[in-house]
């Protein structure tokens, strides 16, 4: 981390708060997701990083740069297409890999698609099987990946706080919370039966506030929509819906031009923008913590039932 | 309404609020100020245990709440209310703000280990909540070996149960510094000093016997937040700190920088062919470029060149940060190999005592091969003895031949390969390893290294020799080591990979037709002794080289 680099030549060591021999959260949170990367890279045959193009696959891209370097990032990207993403995301997702000379996959259930799959359509449980759950599970086995990493977080929702950095999945993809193979220190088991594979979480243990505050010591790339502009939407009661899909369709009178912005990017028919002046990270931050809303509470798929994401989980989703 | 029906809606209601405040009252809100704070904030990691009585999902709840680290939607989502200004608060079940999993919730139980994440002015925390019967040993254990401070929790009317007394065990054996006795329910036994002080005394002596980790005791009430975040008006006889300001301020980090340096080898990053960098998590102490170093097993030594990041290059580095480094030479050293400082070696084995945690559902057996995951290297090993079990109600040692599920006990182990340690007690990074099961790939256990073992010759590479040798002199070579149970194998390939594979295994390898200066030079810089010459010459080297027992040595 640049801007508060850990060993400092001693006459400006004296300048930070914390002791010489000290590090602060986000450079042991650093130091860890480093290792994670690291032991992954070496112990399996061939992993791949699942990529969102968010804010959380922005740091962890970041890290993987970091624990490989000076040599290239070890293993490809993968991105699940949903097809109903924002265009500013796919945008952003090309011109990073392009950038960063990144082997990026991706992958979408062109059958479901071609079937007319949308969130309207089959509601939004069956559209997230079909298009996230099924294209990821068939874009590894496609590509015989056998670790993945994911860059969930355990602040994110409860099912997540028990989820292990090294998340076993069996040959159908699918997680069993009941019978989680036990994780001390940074020992991490790695190993896996044919058609077997592991899940990789780097970010575990960092919060949302972590992954902001990185970003901004880091000065890492973000995709335009986390920050507030005028935007078209449509005001629907008190949600704010993206212009961006035809099949979701206006009434007169709804569509209107709101300074807005997103908090975290999903698929646009099912991710609600909020009134936002924050066009800068610190008032992003600032925003945050004057918050009183967790941030997952703006996606509609999470509150389908109680426990939904856990359901989703067991399932194969990320 | 259906529950799968597309519904926007229902996000904004649960954002109608959050939208409303966005910033209320904070517009002139010092974001660089928060930042500068927020950047120099360290970590404590903390675990608790604890079960369904002893209100320990209470005491996280109300943690979280009272320091404000509780979103209102998770609040409205455990009472199912929104809260209308000027309407009274609903009772909070604060249990229900850190129990996670559905299986978990309809029996009213928490059963892994849950991870929660929460700050304050001071500090960030992590908590590794688990629970406390003690069919949950493993989890416990599981959370505490990453924890620097532990909270125990014990109900003010119960006094110090078996529970306790395994929580602050368990505690102990994973190397918990610092343990924080909550006695709970303090509200119960009307805020009884008289009750409080015997239980403190009590609770005290216990932990005395389990080493050398630090104790402070605080009266609670977790349901009604006593002495949690806020000081009790209930407890005037109790001028300690509140649970949190504990927390806040035990003192934590720096005390692996300053052991002796190891770097476990994770992997050689080699972009291109001019460079070449050792890259891992410096597991203890701390390094500088110009530093002597030594590479283990192969005993090399070279100084370091640099120290690489993504950042830019380190003058010096130290536990636990993830770097690079660059040596002056160029040696042989791959994934799994240890770097250390030649001053402060650690030590290896062959054979060592430990103690275990047993996680898996089938039980320990000797002799049945498992794989050993110390560090970053994974070798083949067999626990050979059971040398006891410590119930953990009683805490006495007991004479079994195995361990089962979340049993804790001490064994022998023998690896195939020399693993380079350091006692657990000194240093968690080198003294931990896991138990693999070969055969399921389920982590069996875990273990904490207590000693080395002797062997005949500790001090030498066991068994790594390569003894070249003409077709004469390898036959006769052969048939002395034989007869003296020493496992040989002949050969006449002049490949190194050969060789070291032969090493690998615990033979001796003889080559024969090969002078020993032009094996020396096959074999570079693999870590073995090469040999030549014969007769009772050779096996003084052999003996030297501890293939042999040293006859002139009392073991």
């Amino acid at each position: 981390m640049a801007s508060s680099s850990t060993v400092l030549p001693a006459e400006q060591s004296e300048q930070t708060l914390l002791s010489p021999q000290r590090l602060s959260h986000l450079q042991l949170l650093e130091a860890e997701s480093i290792h994670i990367f690291r032991e992954v890279a070496a112990e399996f045959q061939k992993p791949v990083m699942l990529y969102s193009i968010g804010k959380d696959s922005s740091v962890m891209l970041r890290l993987a740069q970091k624990a490989f370097f000076p040599g290239p990032i070890p293993f490809p990207l993968m991105h699940v297409d949903t097809g109903y993403k924002f265009h500013e995301m796919i945008e952003f997702r090309d011109n990073m890999a392009r950038e960063l000379n990144l082997d990026l996959k991706v992958w979408r259930n062109e059958k479901a698609l071609a079937d007319g799959a949308n969130p309207v359509a089959l509601g939004t449980q069956r559209c997230c099987g079909l298009l996230k759950t099924t294209a990821l599970l068939d874009g590894l086995r496609e590509y015989g990946f056998d670790a993945a990493f994911g860059g969930a977080r355990r602040d994110e929702e409860k099912s997540r706080a028990k989820e292990r950095i090294f998340s076993f999945r069996d040959k159908a993809g699918q997680w069993d919370p009941k019978n989680q193979r036990p994780e001390l220190w940074n020992l991490y088991n790695s190993r896996i039966a044919p058609g077997e594979s592991i899940r990789v979480f780097p970010l575990s243990n960092w919060t949302e506030l972590d992954i902001w505050h990185y970003i901004l010591l880091e000065n890492i790339p973000i995709v335009p929509l986390y920050f507030a502009k005028e935007r078209r939407m449509i005001i629907r009661g008190d949600s704010l819906i993206p212009v961006e899909q035809s099949f979701v369709k206006s009434l007169p009178g709804e569509e209107q031009w709101v300074r807005s912005r997103l908090r975290s990017l999903g698929c646009s028919p099912c991710t609600g923008a909020i009134r936002s002046d924050a066009d800068t990270i610190p008032k992003i931050i600032a925003e945050l913590i004057g918050f009183r809303s967790s941030e997952r509470a703006n996606r509609v798929i999470d509150h389908d039932q109680d426990g939904s994401m856990e359901i989703k989980k067991r399932e194969g989703y990320f | 309404m259906s529950s799968h029906e597309y519904k926007p809606e229902g996000a904004a209601a649960l954002l109608e609020e959050s939208a409303e405040n966005v910033l209320p009252a904070q517009v002139d809100f010092a974001i660089e100020e928060f930042l500068a704070v927020e950047e120099t904030k360290d970590l404590l990691r903390f675990s608790t245990a604890g079960s369904v009585d002893d209100g320990k999902s209470t005491l996280i709840g109300r943690l979280l709440y009272d320091s404000r680290n509780v979103y209102e939607d998770q609040v409205r989502a455990v009472t199912g209310k929104t809260v209308a200004p000027g309407q009274k608060q609903p009772t909070i079940d604060f249990a229900q703000l850190t129990d996670g999993l559905r299986a978990e919730r309809e029996q009213g139980i928490t059963i892994d280990v849950a991870y929660r994440y929460f700050s304050t002015q001071q500090r960030k925390f992590i908590i590794a909540d688990t629970p406390g019967h003690e069919q949950y040993t493993r989890n416990m254990a599981t959370g505490a070996s990453t924890a620097d401070l532990a909270i125990i929790l014990i109900d003010a009317r119960k006094g110090i149960l078996t529970q306790s007394r395994r929580h602050a065990y368990i505690a102990s054996l994973l190397g918990i510094r610092h343990l924080v006795a909550a006695v709970n329910k303090m509200d119960l036994v009307e805020f009884s000093e008289e009750v409080y002080r015997e239980i403190e005394r009590d609770f005290a002596a216990l932990v005395k016997q389990f080493g050398k980790a630090s104790l402070v005791t605080i009266p609670v009430s977790a349901l009604n937040g006593d002495n949690v975040v806020e000081p009790s008006a209930n407890m005037p006889w109790y001028s300690g700190p509140t649970l949190l300001e504990h927390l806040e301020r035990v003192p934590v980090g720096g005390e692996d920088a300053a052991k002796g340096f190891r770097l476990p080898v994770q992997r050689v990053i080699r972009p291109d062919q001019n460079y070449r960098g050792f890259a891992g998590q410096i597991a203890a102490g701390t390094v500088r470029v110009g530093d002597e170093i030594v590479a283990l097993p192969s005993g090399r030594t070279s100084r370091v060149a640099s120290i690489t990041t993504f950042d830019g290059d380190l003058e010096a580095a130290f536990a636990p940060q993830s770097i690079a480094l660059t040596l002056e030479d160029e040696l042989d050293i791959s994934r799994g190999d240890l770097i250390a400082t030649p001053a402060n070696k650690p030590q290896h084995a062959t054979a060592f005592e430990a103690s275990l945690v047993w996680f898996d559902g089938s039980r320990l057996e000797t002799h049945k091969p498992y794989l050993l995951k110390h560090g970053v290297q994974t070798v083949n090993t067999r626990v050979t003895r059971v040398l006891h079990r410590t119930n953990i109600q009683t805490l006495e040692e007991e004479a079994v031949h195995g361990l089962g599920m979340n049993d804790i006990g001490v064994v022998e182990i023998a690896t195939l390969k020399p693993v380079f340690f350091d006692p657990y007690a000194e240093n968690r990074a080198t003294g931990s390893f896991i138990l693999i099961d070969a055969a399921t790939n389920a982590t069996a256990a875990a273990g904490m290294i207590r000693r080395g073992l002797e062997s005949d010759a500790a001090d030498v590479k066991q068994g790594a020799v390569l003894v070249a040798l003409d077709a004469t002199h390898a036959r006769a070579a052969e048939e002395a080591l034989l007869e003296r149970d020493v496992p040989v194998v002949r050969t006449r390939s002049a490949s190194r990979q050969l060789w070291q594979s032969l090493v690998g295994i615990g033979v001796v390898a003889i080559v024969e037709g090969l002078e020993a200066a032009a094996a020396e030079t096959i074999a570079g810089e693999l870590p073995l002794t090469v040999l030549g010459g014969d007769g009772p010459e050779l096996l003084l080297e052999l003996e030297v080289a501890g293939v042999l027992p040293q006859k002139g040595r009392v073991q």
